[in-house]
């Protein structure tokens, strides 16, 4: 396996009117040829901007800073052309609200043959051929009718579909999926996560998926990285996130969902406070307020991310929970 | 006409309520013959994708939304046959809690006169008697009132906007709460918080509750029946407990099936039943959820499906209930 994707040190910093706000902290992250990352995070915790840093698209007055190998190019080095032949080919994307995210005055046709011509050689008649059939890759019914509708005459779920599609049709090495089904109904995310998954596998393609239900990352990604004011506070494995977390921020939110199987009026055990002002950093561990286990060194110094026994897994506290060779998967 | 099994006299009556929006020359049916009932003291969960009527249904029960046909019996009296001044003191009992916290607070007020303003409407002209009442349910839902009182909105994140939201709606000492996606839009763990509010509230206040959530599991852990409802029909209804553990309606399986589990051996069932729901305004005969059902047959598309008792307190609206 060879790494495609090598997130290496990056900040981002956005000038607010109440002082400089510190959206991604450092973070270190890699992904290899056909896996799916996991990043996992509430509101405000960086992944989105994290994502943007990615694919470049960071508002203007965003300050960068750190590097982001991409198939053996560095992004924030690349002229914008050469960057703008990237985006759509190999580095795509799919956003939380497809409707913002379709063109509302273009036929469905002229937007998937647009990215199609734009990035293949293809003819005319060989990009609506292309577009038709990944309209029914991603289960489209009709795709030829479709082909001439508008978005606003497609259902949500319809119009995330064809987000997929237009985010696939140059065969991308790798599919950033921020909050793809987020604004979708229950039984419609199963399928677009199911889709994702599919087209994953068929074409051997990276995938990262950006969401804030660690439900959704569980059963769908090779690793999972936990965000929190910014940065990455634990980063593992799948399953050893999920079994042998040691982060107690992962651990409180894992607890915070309702389960299905609890009784009801059982009281979840919620996460006091809520997280710090990314206007004004804090001197140690951005969880420390909020953790039951913080004790004096929290509050002074940042725990920097440390190994865990399993390959791969790292952490960033002082107090790990979990630490005994105890708790089995 | 079915009858659900409630213990004592339900606080809220609905009966064979109809709700349907016009469009262009075209009819939603929004809502579509739904009867259900809620005793005092009990939560009931609300369930269904958008667009099925939930929210509306809640709208209606307060007649924020006018029903075309149907009656809702709050305390034994009709408030569909309410108006005016008799509807505005009943609406001091029943009060609404929406989705968006941020957007159901007035920007340019102060929260102290926000939460104020129930009383004044209700004519409350004792200012210190306003104020003590602001300051006990402030205090409540976990605020300091001294220090939030003067402060506007946009001071206050998402959380402490739904507890604000909710404060407002205490602050007449109502009996009986809608609360329509509560914290839909807020994170994990803050979610987890205004959750345990509402419980701490209801036990509190003595509230009964109609808990309208799309999610599941948020619905299971404050209800103690849940009510699902597909295109405008209930579906099926039971006690939570029993609902989840043992689904009878073919929708109710289909909605527990999706739900993305947080642990990685639980594998996601691949391929749910597929196809999205039908539009309202031509819903289709028979079974409305006949579409997308794997057992759907020449009966479903013939006959609508009453609700019928399959299990102790439990109904289900299916000619063919899972066993």
């Amino acid at each position: 396996m060879s790494t495609l994707l090598t997130i290496a040190d990056v900040a981002v910093e956005l000038p607010t009117p109440r002082g400089n706000l510190r959206a991604v902290d450092h973070v270190d992250l890699s992904l290899e040829a056909g896996r799916t990352l996991g990043i996992v995070g509430e509101s405000g915790c960086g992944k989105t901007m994290l994502s943007r840093a990615v694919l470049q698209l960071l508002p203007k007055k965003a300050k960068l800073t750190g590097r982001v190998m991409f198939d053996g190019q560095d992004l924030a080095r690349l002229a914008p052309e050469s960057l703008r032949r990237l985006r759509g080919r190999d580095l795509a994307v799919v956003f939380q609200d497809p409707m913002t995210s379709l063109n509302p005055v273009l036929t469905i046709g002229t937007q998937l043959m647009e990215t199609i011509q734009e990035h293949l050689e293809l003819d005319a008649p060989a990009a609506k051929a292309r577009s038709i059939e990944l309209l029914a890759a991603v289960g489209i019914p009709a795709p030829e009718q479709r082909l001439a509708q508008y978005p606003h005459q497609c259902s949500g779920g319809m119009r995330q579909r064809i987000a997929i599609a237009i985010a696939l049709s140059c065969e991308p090495k790798l599919l950033i999926a921020d909050e793809p089904t987020t604004a979708l109904d229950v039984t419609i995310q199963a399928q677009i996560l199911d889709l994702l998954a599919r087209e994953q596998r068929r074409r051997h393609m990276a995938m990262i998926i950006i969401t804030h239900d660690l439900g959704v990352v569980a059963g769908r990604a090779d690793e999972v990285a936990v965000m929190y004011a910014g940065r990455v506070v634990e980063r593992a494995p799948t399953p050893a996130l999920f079994k042998r977390m040691h982060m107690p921020y992962t651990e409180a939110l894992l607890a915070a969902i309702p389960k299905l199987d609890a009784a009801p009026h059982t009281p979840l055990p919620a996460i006091s406070g809520r997280p710090p002002d990314p206007t004004r950093p804090l001197r140690g561990c951005s969880f420390a307020p909020r953790c039951r286990y913080a004790a004096g060194r929290c509050h002074e110094a940042k725990p920097a991310l440390t190994s865990a026994e399993t390959p791969g897994h790292l952490y960033a506290c002082f107090h790990p929970i979990q630490m005994a060779a105890g708790v089995d998967a | 006409m079915m009858q659900l099994a409630v213990r004592a006299e339900p606080l809220l009556d609905v009966d064979n309520l109809v709700v349907e929006y016009g469009l262009g020359n075209k009819t939603v049916h929004a809502v579509s013959g739904v009867s259900l009932q809620v005793a005092r003291g009990e939560t009931l969960g609300l369930v269904g994708e958008s667009g099925c009527g939930k929210s509306t249904l809640g709208r209606a029960v307060l007649q924020l939304r006018r029903a075309k046909s149907g009656r809702v019996l709050f305390d034994g009296e009709d408030l569909t046959a309410m108006e005016g001044e008799a509807l505005r003191k009943m609406r001091r009992r029943v009060q609404l809690i929406f989705q968006d916290p941020i957007a159901s607070l007035n920007p340019r007020r102060r929260i102290g006169d926000i939460v104020a303003e129930p009383l004044i409407i209700a004519g409350v002209k004792d200012a210190a008697e306003r104020k003590r009442r602001v300051h006990e349910v402030l205090s409540a839902v976990g605020l300091d009132p001294d220090l939030v009182s003067g402060r506007l909105p946009h001071e206050f994140s998402g959380g402490q906007c739904q507890r604000i939201c909710i404060a407002r709606s205490l602050v007449l000492n109502p009996e009986f709460i809608v609360c329509d996606e509560p914290v839909s839009a807020l994170d994990v763990s803050i979610r987890a918080q205004i959750l345990n509010l509402l419980e701490e509230m209801k036990a509190r206040f003595g509230l009964t509750l109609l808990f309208i959530a799309h999610d599941l599991a948020v619905v299971k852990a404050v209800s103690d029946r849940v009510a699902v409802m597909y295109l405008g029909r209930l579906c099926e209804v039971g006690p939570s407990e029993e609902l989840f553990a043992r689904p009878a309606h073919p929708y109710t399986a289909l909605l527990l099936q999706a739900i993305p589990v947080p642990d990685p051996d639980v594998r996601p069932a691949e391929s749910v039943a597929g196809g999205e729901p039908p539009s309202p305004i031509a819903p289709p005969s028979g079974c409305r959820f006949r579409t997308r059902c794997p057992r759907a047959d020449q009966r479903c598309s013939a006959e609508i499906p009453e609700l019928r008792e399959v299990a102790p307190g439990q109904f289900a609206a299916c000619h063919h209930p899972l066993a």
